[in-house]
């Protein structure tokens, strides 16, 4: 199995506070925004964001933040032998009227980000939808989806594997592909 | 996680306690759903489920619906009565008939002990047993639990109280033994009469007098006295097993700590328990309710996604 570095974790950092200023270009001071995180791997980044903005954005108010789960709405249901566990939710605003930005850490297939929009609905109807993530595998889309903001683009093949890992959940910030 | 280790839920006696901690950790995220402004989600919309009723049900039957109708399934409703079963049909032929058009699972009450299980054998489909006669109720022993442990934050080592008609009742077989393999003690509490000779085998305590029973435990479930059963007379009168085995605010006020009060429904009021404690803040009867809907999406849910993909 062999692995390749896309990004350290110096080169890390730097992309994220890209992303953030990227984001406070067409969000200003985020009071009329919400940022959403797919559970389960994309909420570390979300998180880390999150924080981000609220130092540098430095509103009173701080930005609001949700978590979204897709389990229930993907369309691999018993594609799989075993049963898709689902994780947590946590959205307890409206999203009636909202900017939303999904953060998700790969996009692939599309097929999550399609689910997530579903999810969303439950939830209200946002005025504007964007998705920002951290890896592009531009060229293995499955569905039409692009992001809005991305950290890296990557090309990669079905075979290959693209890790993000966190220094909250994986002891080290990195992101690299593995090969199989 | 990994996935239950049975196609079909016919008793709480074949699952593992770690299908029932799967159960209970998934129903958490469907009660979640369920408190949403939109209370649906899509993940069984290719999935047809038929409730075959043979035996009268208000809230086992509402609540296996909107469990259906909240996963996104599509329900086919059967009651026994106005049938073709008042013709002569059998139970098989009954089922395989729905079967053939199309119906992936089936919810089943059935006044006899191991219907559910003999259907399991016979027809091509996931049988989800509501009740069998006096054997399991298994989904109303998993949303206790799942209430209990809500109400208490744990199962281990938590002292719950069965009372009243045991020999009856399918919801306290179910109880004893998920509540066993969750690993909390179980007594059992009622007359004589209504309390089988050999359940102490199943490593439960048995009491006789209610005041015993509501101080050693932290989680009463009141049953009802199933009149419809009872082919003889197990007590004199209804009015001396309330005097004996009925719950008022009297003898819980008495207690020497607030104890919780379970009720599987139908409530007879004023006999196994009196208004004022069922309305009590001690009484978590609705919040079972509530909790139902959620328990039987996650058992559904679950189950579904055992069943071969159709394409």
């Amino acid at each position: 199995m062999q692995q390749r570095e896309l990004l350290n974790s110096s080169q890390l950092s730097l992309t994220l506070q890209r992303l953030c200023y990227q984001l406070i270009e067409n969000h200003n001071d985020f009071s009329n925004t919400i940022i959403i995180g797919m559970q389960p791997r994309g909420v570390v980044l979300a998180r880390r964001l999150k924080n981000q903005l609220d130092l540098i954005v430095k509103t009173d108010n701080v930005i609001t933040y949700g978590e979204l789960d897709v389990t229930f709405f993907r369309d691999d249901f018993r594609h799989h032998d075993k049963p898709l566990v689902p994780s947590k939710t946590s959205i307890d605003f409206s999203l009636e009227g909202k900017n939303v930005v999904l953060i998700d850490d790969v996009l692939f297939t599309g097929r999550t980000i399609r689910s997530g929009l579903d999810a969303m609905l439950a939830y209200g109807r946002p005025s504007k939808v964007e998705l920002l993530v951290l890896v592009d595998r531009r060229f293995q889309r499955d569905l039409p989806i692009q992001p809005n903001y991305v950290g890296c683009v990557v090309d990669t093949i079905n075979e290959e594997k693209v890790k993000v890992e966190w220094k909250e959940t994986d002891g080290e910030d990195k992101v690299f592909i593995i090969n199989k | 996680m990994s996935a239950l280790s049975v196609n079909h839920l016919l008793g709480i006696k074949d699952l593992t306690s770690a299908d029932i901690e799967l159960i209970l950790h998934t129903a958490d995220n469907f009660k979640d759903v369920i408190n949403r402004p939109i209370k649906k989600v899509p993940s069984l919309r290719d999935i047809t489920i038929a409730n075959l009723f043979f035996e009268n049900s208000t809230r086992t039957k509402l609540s296996f619906e909107l469990a259906e109708k909240r996963l996104s399934a599509d329900v086919v409703n059967f009651s026994a009565s106005g049938s073709s079963v008042s013709k002569g049909e059998t139970l098989i032929d009954t089922t395989n008939n729905i079967l053939s058009m199309k119906v992936d699972m089936v919810v089943m009450r059935h006044p006899n002990p191991g219907a559910a299980l003999f259907l399991s054998k016979h027809v091509k489909a996931s049988i989800v047993n509501a009740g069998d006669g006096a054997h399991e109720h298994p989904t109303q022993a998993l949303l206790d639990a799942y209430s209990i442990k809500e109400k208490l934050g744990t199962l281990k080592d938590v002292r719950v109280a069965i009372v009243g008609d045991i020999l009856h009742s399918r919801v306290a077989l179910s109880n004893i033994f998920c509540l066993q393999k969750m690993g909390a003690e179980v007594m059992v509490c009622g007359p004589t009469t209504l309390i089988p000779k050999y359940i102490s085998t199943l490593g439960v305590k048995v009491e006789h007098n209610l005041k015993k029973a509501l101080e050693w435990c932290d989680v009463a479930n009141m049953l009802r006295i199933q009149l419809e059963r009872q082919d003889i007379k197990y007590f004199p009168t209804l009015r001396e097993y309330t005097m004996q085995f009925g719950l008022t605010k009297t003898i819980l006020d008495s207690l020497s700590k607030k104890i919780t009060i379970m009720h599987p429904g139908p409530i007879n009021r004023g006999i196994e328990i009196s208004s004022d404690v069922a309305d009590s803040d001690q009484s978590i009867i609705l919040n079972q309710v509530e909790n139902g809907v959620a328990v039987r999406m996650a058992v559904l849910y679950l189950l579904a996604s055992k069943l071969q993909q159709s394409v």
